[in-house]
């Protein structure tokens, strides 16, 4: 049983209210596309620190963590091939008559369908 | 102590209290792993529409009261500081530290619901509840009504998952006004203290991804 110093639960308070302060103060800033970097970069320390020390995390066993670890880990594949998956589909030209789904691919296939007459008969 | 097996709180299945805490833990993980893959998909949703449509994320989350936010922020922060005092407590055996930090994270609790309260209200009078009364400002594209959508369902599952922690909260409060937690035994405390800073840990990421868009 791990009873933690009541000193360290408040100085991960202020911690944590120090990084809320710096969020808000960040975002006034602009840091251009970073500024996504810094926000979620700060939440993601707050978020550690309340993992490890509030919610005990750091003073558990190795399979705990593995417990931890794994939602989050299922987290990022969720976000990443996602995302991966919506960057990724301007990237390729659909050949001709076929159908393409990028949003910039769609607007162009629309544009140059009004702008001939349609070429196949249906 | 609360580690021999003469502890009457220990199931006849486990070989002793640190492994029946260790159990119960590992099963509260198990179950935050749903819920971050619950919040995550939310997110994932935020994260898709928003690259593709960051103007109107912009300026919705320009409707968003950045004060608000930031002390309901604070709040919460506050109130899971409470919670891991409560749950120091509950370890130390202290009954009426443990009541009163329970007391102190459900009042805290309660006025972050009561600031969201006031938002939700702003909002129904700017016309800004997707499906209620809607109206799309001047000059804005369609899609300035998903922003909201998301601020609402994702703020609004969050204030569920608060409602929820609230009344196991006031459960836990008379169950240790009646003396049914111990050295020996306060692992409702604990595993609940789990629950409550997951609920933390989803705003943290709320705030700035809904209130701090493009503030500059």
């Amino acid at each position: 049983m791990h009873v933690l110093p009541l000193r360290l639960y408040f100085v991960i308070f202020l911690a944590l209210a120090a990084g809320t302060v710096l969020t808000v103060l960040a975002a006034f800033q602009d840091f251009g596309v970073f500024n996504n970097v810094v926000a979620l970069g700060i939440a993601g320390i707050k978020a550690l620190l309340v993992i490890l020390y509030f919610m005990h995390v750091r003073y558990n066993k190795p399979l705990t963590w593995v417990f931890v670890g794994a939602g989050f880990f299922w987290l990022a594949i969720l976000i990443g091939i996602t995302m991966g998956d919506y960057a990724s589909r301007d990237w390729e030209r659909a050949p001709q008559g076929w159908t393409a789904v990028g949003p910039q691919a769609v607007a162009e296939a629309a544009a140059a369908e009004t702008s001939e007459s349609s070429p196949q008969e249906h | 102590m609360s580690g021999t097996s003469h502890n009457p709180h220990v199931a006849h299945h486990f070989d002793d209290m640190e492994q029946q805490r260790e159990a119960s833990t590992l099963g509260m993980w198990a179950f935050l792993a749903t819920e971050i893959l619950f919040f995550g998909g939310l997110f994932t949703g935020y994260t898709v529409y928003r690259s593709r449509y960051p103007a109107a994320f912009h300026d919705g989350s320009g409707e968003l009261d950045v004060w608000l936010g930031f002390l309901n922020t604070l709040v919460l922060i506050g109130s899971s500081l409470t919670m891991a005092l409560a749950v120091r407590a509950s370890q130390l055996g202290r009954k009426r530290a443990l009541v009163l930090f329970l007391v102190l994270t459900m009042i805290l609790g309660s006025a972050f619901l009561g600031v969201k309260v006031f938002e939700y209200a702003q909002k129904y009078h700017h016309h800004l509840i997707p499906g209620v009364n809607f109206v799309v400002p001047e000059g804005q594209t369609p899609q300035f009504t998903l922003f909201f959508l998301f601020y609402f369902v994702m703020t609004g599952m969050h204030a569920l998952h608060m409602i929820v922690g609230l009344v196991l909260m006031a459960i836990l409060i008379v169950r240790s006004a009646k003396d049914r937690f111990s050295e020996q035994y306060y692992a409702p405390v604990e595993i609940f203290g789990l629950y409550w800073h997951f609920v933390d840990i989803v705003w943290i990421f709320l705030f700035p991804l809904l209130y701090l868009i493009g503030r500059h």
